[in-house]
This record gives structure tokens, C-alpha cells and sequence, in this order.
């Protein structure tokens, strides 16, 4: 197993701070936007996320997790069911500008059942999609993100590992990982 | 892990400790779906479920057709008082020419003990007891677990009295597998006519006085008295039943700390349990049914995701 580092802490810091200023860009006093974290590993990054938003704007943007477990299309198809975790949005999506946010955008297949399961809770105005990891050439379907970290050319084998702080890691650092070799 | 260890949920005495809080935890998912606006998930739209009660119920049928429902399940309904059954059919033929249709599960009530476990022997669909005669009924056992860890944090410790007719009840015996292996503290407590012989032998505590029941207890899970099942007398009088072992609000009030009231439905009122008890705070009869949705939705969801 090879391990090759994508980014550190520094770099990690740069990049989400230059995703803010883009989300500034576009929302600018974010009156009426929300951000989804999507379970179970967007969620550091979008709580991350808002906080830097708020020491840039000043404003508290309404934070919901989301889970798409129950709205996965690989149901039955895999050996164990897939383990669900907590949703929470406490706020309503009919009429907002989501701000959608996961750590890495694979085969698009999670963003899609994250689309199904966000309609359970309204009809939003735009959903937009923010990842860390953009693994290029890998998507199933026809989804892609409006903000991105970091675009990684990738292979099916290769795996993307992101270890955060918040997620009990000593440091923020996201790796590459080569399974064959 | 997040996977059963069964195929099928028979009984509670067959599944592990592990498997009852995967189920909670999947629970406390779809808890929070059934409270949403919207409250139904595409998980199991590709599969069919047969509910087939040769018994009564209405109840837990339709707690049952719910989360299939609300699981987007193709679901069909069987009662064999308008079936073929009446015309002599056996259980497994029905049940074949049922599967025959391509349906994955079958949810099943059946009046004689053990018939979930003969036709999981013979059929390749997953089963969901849903009472077995007088011996099994897991997922209300599951969800009257779920509904004291609601309500007071946890089962582990606490003190369960299961209270009536304990003979006859399914109820009464799954409760006690659930809560033993959750590391409750379980009392069953009723006339002894309508107490089983070697009840103890299960590791609860036996006890014929009420007051000394109650005094004890931290949660009274109170039982139907089953009228269609005393084909002989096991006591005088429902009103001396009542007497004896229905609890009132008076009751309630009299002891000394406060107790959780739990009753498997549908209640007698004025026998076991008189309406001013019945509709009191201790009572969480309601969020029993409540909890029996997303158990039953836990349990479907988990059991059918299991890639065969």
C-alpha cells in the first residue's frame, strides 16, 4: 500500500478559506442560504466551513446534516445493508440556496440520493455543490461540483482518505491511497 | 457491523444483544423520518412484502403496513378469513403459491406455535414474526424495549414488571428475552393461575401481590387479559380481576416515586387498567405505537438489505 500526501494543514486551511471567498462571491450576504453537510464525513467539513464564514461575514448560516443512506440506489446490492446516520435540519429547504457539501466527489452516486433526500424536506431555489476532493474521470452519473477543493486525477482502485481534526486526527491531512501494488 | 445475524426475526430468543441495538439504532433513523413532512423513503421500492395473519389483528397490521409503506414496499394482505385456508389448504401451500408471485418477505401471524420457524425451514423469503400463539411477538417486545430506553435513557438496570395474564401472552415472553439481554431487571406478576409453572426458570422474579409489584418497579408493562384465550376459568370474575390486579390512577398515585405505564394495546379499560391510569402522564401507550412504526421499519429494512 502506497500512501501519497495530497494536502496538509496549511494547505487545507488556504484551500477552504479560498472556498469561502468563492461563496462570498456568489451568496454575498447569504440572507437566504443554508449549508447541508452530508453524512457521515461532510459534515466536519461543512461545520468547518460555516464557522470561517462567520468570522468572514459576521453572519451564522443555518448548518443541517444530511443523511442519504435511505435513498441509496445500491439497496440489496451490497453484502450488509448501508448503516444510516443522523439527520438533522432544522430549518426549512423550500426556497433556500443550499449549499450542499461533502469531502470527496466520487461516482456521484451519494450527491444523487443526497438530491432525493433533500426534497423530502421542500423544493429548494438552487442546490449547489461544494467537495474537497474532485476525483476526475470516476463519475457514474452526470454530476459535478460548483466548488472544489482540489481536483485529483484518480483510478477506480485508488482511494482518497481524509483525516480532519475534528474527526479525532492529529492533523488535517488527505492522502491518496494505492491499494494495487 | 451493521447486519443482522439472522435471516429472519422468529423470535427474540434467537437474535443476539447486538442485533437489538442495531435495530434501535436504525430506529432512531426512521424516528426522525416519520416525524418529517414527508415522511417516506424509496429504500425497499423494489421489493414486495406479503402480510399473512391467519389471526386477528388490527393493530400491529397495520403498524406493519405502514413502514412497509413508508419504506415505498409493494405490499399485499392475506387474512385467512376470506382465504383458501377455509377450503383446506395447508400453510406451506398458501404460502408457496403466495412466493409464487415474487415476493421477497412475509410478515406473518399464525395462531399455533413455531409455524414462522417450520415455514423458514421451507421457504427462501425472508420472515417477520408478528405472533406465533402463545409464544413469540419480537417486534412489539422491540419496540416496548425501545420505548423504556426513550423514556428513561436506557434498560440496562432497570427494573421491568411484567404484570397479568402471563400464560397466554406472546408479549410476555419476548419482553422477557429482550429485556434480559439488555440487562433489565424483570418481575412477572399475576394470579397464579395465569402464571406459567416454570416462569423463573428464565431468570425473572415472581411475584403475586400488586402493590409489592409496582412499589418495586421502575416500568409496569401491563397485559391484556385475553378473553378469547380462557377457554377455562382462571379466574372468578373479570371484576374480581379487576380488583385484584387493576390499576388506577389511586395506585399510581400512592406510591411513592414515579412509574412509567406500558401497555401492548388494545387495553380493557376498567379490567387491568382503569381510564384515569390509562390516559395518565405515567402512561406512554401512545408513543408505543408510535415506536412500533419505526421498529417495524428498522427491522424490514435491515432484514431485507442483505444482499441473498
Amino acid at each position: 500500500m502506497q500512501k501519497k500526501l495530497i494536502l496538509d494543514s496549511d494547505l487545507l486551511d488556504i484551500t477552504l478559506s479560498r472556498l469561502c471567498e468563492q461563496l462570498i462571491e456568489n451568496h454575498g450576504s447569504f440572507e437566504n442560504s443554508v449549508i447541508l453537510g452530508m453524512q457521515p464525513r461532510g459534515i466536519f467539513l461543512a461545520e468547518q466551513i460555516q464557522k470561517k464564514l462567520k468570522e468572514l461575514t459576521k453572519k451564522e448560516i443555518p448548518l443541517g446534516f444530511l443523511d442519504a443512506t435511505f435513498y441509496r440506489d445500491d439497496f440489496r446490492r451490497r453484502d450488509t445493508p448501508a448503516k444510516a446516520s443522523e439527520t438533522r435540519v432544522s430549518f426549512v429547504i423550500e426556497g433556500k440556496l443550499v449549499i450542499l457539501i461533502d469531502d470527496v466527489l466520487f461516482t456521484g452516486r451519494t450527491v444523487r440520493a443526497a438530491l432525493d433526500a433533500m426534497i423530502a424536506f421542500g423544493r429548494p431555489e438552487k442546490v449547489e455543490l461544494l467537495v474537497l476532493v474532485d476525483r476526475t474521470h470516476t463519475r457514474d452519473l452526470p454530476i459535478a461540483a460548483d466548488y472544489v477543493g482540489k481536483y485529483v486525477n484518480t483510478i477506480e482502485s485508488q482511494r482518497v482518505l481524509v483525516e480532519l481534526e475534528a474527526q479525532g486526527y492529529k492533523q488535517n491531512r488527505i492522502w491518496l491511497i494505492n491499494n494495487q501494488d | 457491523m451493521s447486519k443482522l445475524s439472522q435471516r429472519h426475526l422468529l423470535g427474540i430468543k434467537n437474535i443476539t444483544t447486538k442485533d437489538i441495538e442495531l435495530i434501535f439504532e436504525t430506529a432512531d433513523n426512521f424516528k426522525e423520518v416519520i416525524n418529517r413532512p414527508i415522511k417516506k423513503v424509496p429504500s425497499l421500492r423494489d421489493i414486495t412484502i406479503a402480510n399473512i395473519f391467519f389471526e386477528n389483528s388490527t393493530r400491529t397490521r397495520l403498524s406493519f403496513e405502514l413502514a412497509e409503506k413508508r419504506l415505498s414496499a409493494d405490499v399485499v394482505n392475506f387474512s385467512a378469513s376470506n382465504s383458501s385456508v377455509k377450503k383446506g389448504e395447508t400453510l406451506l401451500d398458501t404460502v408457496n403459491n403466495i412466493l409464487a408471485m415474487k415476493v421477497d418477505m412475509v410478515v406473518m401471524r399464525h395462531a399455533s406455535v413455531g409455524a414462522p420457524h417450520f415455514l423458514s425451514k421451507h421457504i427462501k423469503a425472508n420472515i417477520v414474526n408478528a405472533g406465533d400463539g402463545t409464544h413469540e411477538h419480537p417486534t412489539q417486545a422491540l419496540l416496548d424495549s425501545y420505548s423504556i430506553r426513550e423514556k428513561l435513557g436506557e434498560v440496562q438496570g432497570k427494573k421491568v414488571a411484567i404484570i397479568g395474564d402471563i400464560l397466554h401472552s406472546r408479549v410476555a415472553l419476548s419482553n422477557i428475552f429482550a429485556l434480559k439481554k439488555l440487562g433489565a431487571k424483570v418481575m412477572v406478576c399475576g394470579p397464579p393461575t395465569l402464571l406459567p409453572k416454570f416462569i423463573s426458570s428464565l431468570g425473572v422474579q415472581v411475584e403475586l401481590d400488586i402493590n409489592k409489584a409496582l412499589a418495586w418497579c421502575d416500568v409496569a408493562n401491563v397485559l391484556r387479559i385475553q378473553l378469547e384465550r380462557q377457554h377455562i376459568k382462571y379466574f372468578p370474575s373479570l371484576r374480581e380481576y379487576s380488583l385484584y390486579y387493576g390499576i388506577t390512577k389511586k395506585i399510581l398515585d400512592n406510591l411513592k416515586k414515579e412509574i412509567v405505564v406500558m401497555h401492548p394495546g388494545p387495553i380493557n379499560r376498567g379490567v387491568e387498567l382503569s381510564s384515569d391510569a390509562a390516559d395518565s402522564q405515567h402512561s406512554i401507550i401512545l408513543d408505543q405505537v408510535q415506536n412500533g412504526v419505526a421498529i417495524r421499519m428498522a427491522v424490514l429494512y435491515l432484514l431485507a438489505g442483505a444482499a441473498n
